[in-house]
């Protein structure tokens, strides 16, 4: 089984346009996850019915019973997050700031603090448009954990590629460089780096890419907006020689991204021309790359 | 006044519109920008200034002393996060999954895991005329972008009286980060884009600001493309539109190259000028 991450360190580049297009012209050959799981997208071009949603548990929450409380403050002094201030004379554990260590429970001398189990987020088993299925989530409001949530979907998405019997994962991943885009490499095969040639496209994905290395994943390239900017059009080809990073395509700027989107279609549905031919050359390219 | 600039959806413009903003406001009086999103850290990209300061952030994680330890598991039994293992005759920290809660250490009963600072990230601290620019970037392989973000805000609270204005370039999406780079803001201003992206994470950042019981006002950037129902949302939920930044190739131009644009193009001048006359309303009112 190959899994496929399309990851961009930058937003806005077009990246789950470009997943959103593999998916559909992998077709049933692909089980498609979605691990943007802060602002994920993908749902809006898949036109998911969702079979299977579960909640997602993770992350404790410090809960103080005022009953038991004796107003010690060993709580508070032990707390490295100030989440446990006095209000209205009773201390309150404020929950946007409690991290979960459950230190504050292990020093209580009541056992006034049980430490709850938190729903951070839901996820889904849906079929798509193309006749196959995609493993998807949503973040709680302000929720941590979102790189475990990631996690989840993967290992789903895993189990689901395997009893279905299909030969590819194409997985959206979060932008960053942080846990969820941590959670989205682990495992993968093949990375797909999204930038746009502008100083912040190439340098976010310096920095991301530096991440990819640490995991000595096998990288390509999609230069999306290729024509904007000629010239960084041309560092980011150095940039990729220097690291042996494959480009996979150049896409010019073309806002038919956008009218494909408001339609709820992927591009390769929309266009009928030349992005089209340059993403289907793109997908046969990425299906053997190894 | 602290405003901070954020949006759920990433490249909907945030860096731009808080580089632009800053520079603008910064042409009549003193302004503080702050660039939180640690992670992909642009503003610097658009701003440059004499280097007034730089210094290393650091977490605290344990380090195992093994000549007292008796090896008695209680850390691997009070951490929550599967930081620290015994296995065997050994304990092992995972730097990586520390949240430095310092239960293990402070509970240790031979205080053989001591906290050792890490390094993070770095701050560093511009100046340009009335524009004074910060930004922190995490060190790759880093996984948590909070505790760099809240030492950022640290650093601005003590260096700075409350009175300035401060500008916080905010991560995307709508999870710890976010939360920790608005949490102190007066006001928040979203970027969006016309488009069924911009608007389904339009929405998850306005129920994360609504669970914050935040200020806000919304800027549509790319206006002129997509279709009318980020509009439509907006004016069904009474947030303000404060701005339209009309969609024009020429803006990409520029952007690409690590311009700014106000000074280019007049519509954005405009724009900002809307954006202004919003802030210094806002500011009546909350002083009245």
């Amino acid at each position: 089984m190959k899994e496929i991450v399309i990851i961009s360190g930058k937003g806005g580049t077009g990246k789950t346009s470009i997943t959103a297009s593999f998916a559909y012209l992998g077709g049933k050959d692909v089980i498609v996850a979605d691990c943007d799981v802060d602002a994920a997208d993908m749902h809006l071009l898949m036109q998911p019915d969702i079979g299977r949603s579960e909640d997602f548990y993770s992350g404790l929450l410090a809960e103080i019973n005022q009953e038991k409380c004796i107003k010690c403050g060993k709580c508070a002094d032990v707390c490295r997050w100030d989440a446990i201030p006095i209000i209205d004379n009773q201390y309150i554990v404020q929950a946007l700031d409690c991290e979960g260590c459950g230190y504050c429970a292990r020093v209580c001398p009541t056992d006034a603090i049980r430490m709850i189990e938190q729903n951070v987020g839901d996820w889904f088993i849906s079929d798509i448009k193309t006749g196959t299925k995609m493993v998807h989530a949503k973040l709680g409001v302000g929720a941590e954990n979102s790189g475990k949530l990631v996690a989840k979907v993967k290992n789903e998405a895993k189990a689901l590629a395997e009893k279905e019997e299909k030969a590819i994962i194409i997985v959206d991943g979060s932008p960053g460089i942080g846990c969820p885009v941590v959670s989205s490499l682990s495992g993968a095969n093949y990375v797909i780096l999204v930038t746009e040639p502008s100083v912040s496209g190439i340098h976010d994905l310096k920095r991301v890419y530096e991440l990819v290395k640490k995991f000595g994943i096998k990288a390509g390239c999609i230069i999306n907006k290729a024509d904007i900017n000629i010239k960084k059009t041309n560092d980011i080809h150095t940039l990729l020689k220097e690291e042996n990073i494959d480009l996979i395509c150049e896409i010019p700027y073309d806002e038919n991204f956008t009218k494909a989107m408001t339609m709820g279609k992927t591009i390769v549905e929309f266009d009928n021309g030349k992005i089209k031919q340059i993403l289907e050359d793109s997908w046969e390219k990425i299906k053997i790359a190894n | 006044m602290k405003i901070a600039i954020a949006s759920g959806k990433g490249g909907t413009g945030k860096t731009t519109l808080a580089t632009n903003l800053a520079s603008f406001l910064a042409e009549t009086e003193k302004i503080i920008l702050v660039d939180l999103d640690v992670e992909e850290p642009n503003s610097g990209l658009f701003i440059s200034g004499e280097n007034i300061h730089e210094e290393d952030k650091f977490k605290m994680i344990p380090e195992w002393k093994k000549d007292e330890c008796i090896l008695c598991g209680n850390c691997q039994k009070v951490c929550n996060f599967n930081a620290v293992m015994k296995l065997g005759e050994m304990i092992m920290v995972f730097p990586e999954l520390c949240h430095g809660c310092y239960a293990c250490s402070e509970l240790c009963p031979t205080k053989s895991l001591p906290m050792k600072p890490k390094k993070m990230g770095e701050l560093k601290h511009f100046k340009s005329g009335n524009l004074v620019f910060i930004e922190s970037k995490l060190i790759i392989g880093e996984e948590q972008a909070v505790p760099l973000i809240k030492q950022t805000l640290n650093y601005v609270d003590r260096n700075f009286p409350k009175r300035t204005i401060e500008i916080f370039d905010a991560p995307p999406g709508t999870s710890c980060p976010v939360i920790e780079a608005t949490k102190d803001a007066d006001l928040i201003l979203l970027v969006t884009e016309p488009t069924p992206f911009g608007l389904h994470d339009l929405k998850l950042a306005v129920e994360t600001m609504k669970e914050l019981k935040k200020e806000m006002g919304v800027i549509i950037n790319r206006f002129g493309i997509g279709d009318a129902n980020v509009e439509r949302y907006c004016e069904k939920n009474n947030i303000p539109i404060i701005a339209k930044i009309p969609n024009m190739r020429k803006i990409a131009e520029i952007y690409s190259e690590g311009n700014l644009l106000y000074k280019k193009i007049p519509e954005v001048k405009t724009q900002l000028e809307d954006i202004i006359a919003f802030i210094s309303k806002f500011q009546q009112e909350v002083t009245l």
